[in-house]
């Protein structure tokens, strides 16, 4: 294993293959704790993390809390709606102010992409990033990694198809580096309007036809549909959305036998997915959860765990 | 100490497992990790074959536990603990290699009582080299060996060392 010497975890742009591999194997030893009785271990005792999340979020917010509270760090919710960024106060001077309480580590979410890259520029604390815009989402890349190595042990050669809405998504894009990192072959589905060219740059394939798209594949992600980003109207209607890239039982059946539905949530029941294949066996989406839980705890163990100031970035 | 002397020292203590357990099917062996693991097998191995009764092995990784974790000078890494049964009002066996200052085993007995509350917990260790930081004893000591707190006590196993020895060494021979 090698060490993991990154001060913030901003991206998975950031990360080299074996440093990836180290996140997934901590995780590992993580994923135990939670199945205890008591699910608590005392490793980062006395550590301070504050949840900033100037986007609403279910699973990352509350996903980021149990796993600090479960390596017993003490950590407090900052909640946009109720705070003085309401009053105007900026994003800069919120973060300040935070930091005066003296923080170990801040946990970003913001709609802005880059945000908890600037940061860093002005901050003592560990930076988390927690979804920036459509920029990156790293801690859902890892975990979706980790579900998708329990399920297939290993990512070379392997298959992945990512539906949906691409251009918007960080999810996707996090995705996307770590599955080529990793020497996965990876294939975006997704309208036109919504399915840039330019991603072939970053070595996927692209195809606007889900049903040839879905041939052979062993892992399918799907991307929320996001409808408060629809406005612009980027596909005419939700029905012609649903009958050309929604995961229907007949698309599924064309891909391998075994292979596994993934979805970053929250899901739109019968828009990209049939709420039958959403609950199927087929189905790790809940999975996605539970681990959800040990990467931010093997991400939270590796950036505050071992010696303040030795990290080189 | 070489592996005639280890084999000697482990049928001793597992003699005297049995005696002071009269209920060894309330027994469980859990290793520390690295050596204590196997160090834990072979004890359950020859339990096994003097008494006919089958003693599981857990894996403890006291990573996690550990009290100088925040003054570390590398990171650490986080392996696997793996103890497939309920430790709640059984006799327990920690297992280790050397017992020196007594915080591994202090961290030990924190994560295992986490895990549940045990009836009793006991220590085996291979060698005793003194120099406890904190009020800790072995129930069962493979070899007392008296050092110097600057050299350095390595057990090899052949499991993971390819060798089988006990070494006393100073500090400037190690890489």
């Amino acid at each position: 294993m090698v060490t993991f010497k990154h001060k913030h975890c901003l991206g998975i742009q950031d990360l080299s293959p074996a440093e990836i591999t180290t996140v997934l194997q901590t995780a590992e030893s993580f994923i135990e704790i939670s199945t205890r009785e008591v699910k608590k271990v005392p490793t980062l005792r006395g550590k301070t993390i504050i949840n900033l999340f100037f986007e609403p979020s279910t699973r990352t917010r509350s996903s980021f809390e149990l796993a600090a509270k479960r390596l017993s760090a003490d950590i407090v919710n900052f909640n946009n709606q109720a705070s003085s960024v309401i009053k105007g106060e900026s994003f800069k001077d919120t973060i300040l102010n935070l930091e005066a309480m003296n923080p170990d580590a801040l946990i970003i979410r913001h709609p802005s992409s880059g945000a908890p890259h600037f940061a860093t520029t002005f901050c003592r604390s560990h930076i988390i990033n927690a979804g920036d815009g459509a920029h990156e989402h790293p801690t859902q890349a890892l975990l979706d990694a980790f579900t998708i190595k329990q399920e297939k042990k290993n990512f070379q050669d392997l298959k992945v198809v990512i539906v949906g809405d691409i251009l918007h998504s960080r999810v996707a894009r996090s995705n996307i580096f770590l599955l080529r990192k990793m020497g996965s072959r990876v294939v975006c589905v997704g309208p036109p309007s919504l399915l840039p060219l330019e991603f072939r740059q970053f070595g996927v394939e692209i195809d606007f036809n889900f049903d040839r798209a879905i041939e052979g594949a062993e892992v399918i992600m799907m991307l929320r549909i996001q409808m408060e980003r629809q406005e612009k109207n980027y596909f005419p209607s939700i029905r012609e959305y649903r009958n050309l890239y929604s995961l229907t039982e007949k698309r599924f059946n064309r891909a391998k036998k075994n292979a596994i539905i993934m979805h970053p949530g929250p899901i739109n029941r019968g828009v990209e997915i049939s709420a039958d294949l959403a609950d199927s066996a087929k189905s790790v989406i809940l999975k996605q959860v539970e681990n959800g839980i040990a990467i931010r705890m093997a991400v939270l163990y590796l950036l505050l765990g071992g010696k303040e100031g030795e990290a080189t970035d | 100490m070489d592996s005639h002397k280890i084999k000697r020292v482990l049928h001793r203590m597992t003699t005297e497992i049995i005696e002071r357990n009269r209920n060894l099917k309330n027994l469980f062996i859990v290793g520390i990790r690295t050596r204590g693991i196997y160090l834990g097998k072979r004890i359950s191995k020859l339990i096994k074959e003097l008494e006919k009764v089958d003693i599981p092995v857990g894996v403890l990784d006291i990573t996690l536990y550990r009290d100088d974790f925040s003054r570390l000078e590398a990171q650490h890494m986080v392996k696997k603990t793996e103890i497939n049964f309920p430790v709640t009002k059984k006799d327990i066996l920690l297992v280790d290699d050397v017992l020196f200052t007594g915080r591994t085993i202090r961290a030990a007995m924190d994560s295992l009582i986490d895990l549940g509350r045990p009836q009793t917990i006991q220590l085996l260790v291979l060698v005793d080299r003194g120099h406890r930081e904190l009020p800790i004893r072995a129930d069962y000591v493979g070899k007392f060996l008296p050092t110097s707190k600057r050299e350095l006590v390595q057990v090899r196993l052949k499991e993971v060392d390819g060798s089988e020895e006990v070494l006393i060494t100073e500090p400037a021979k190690i890489k």
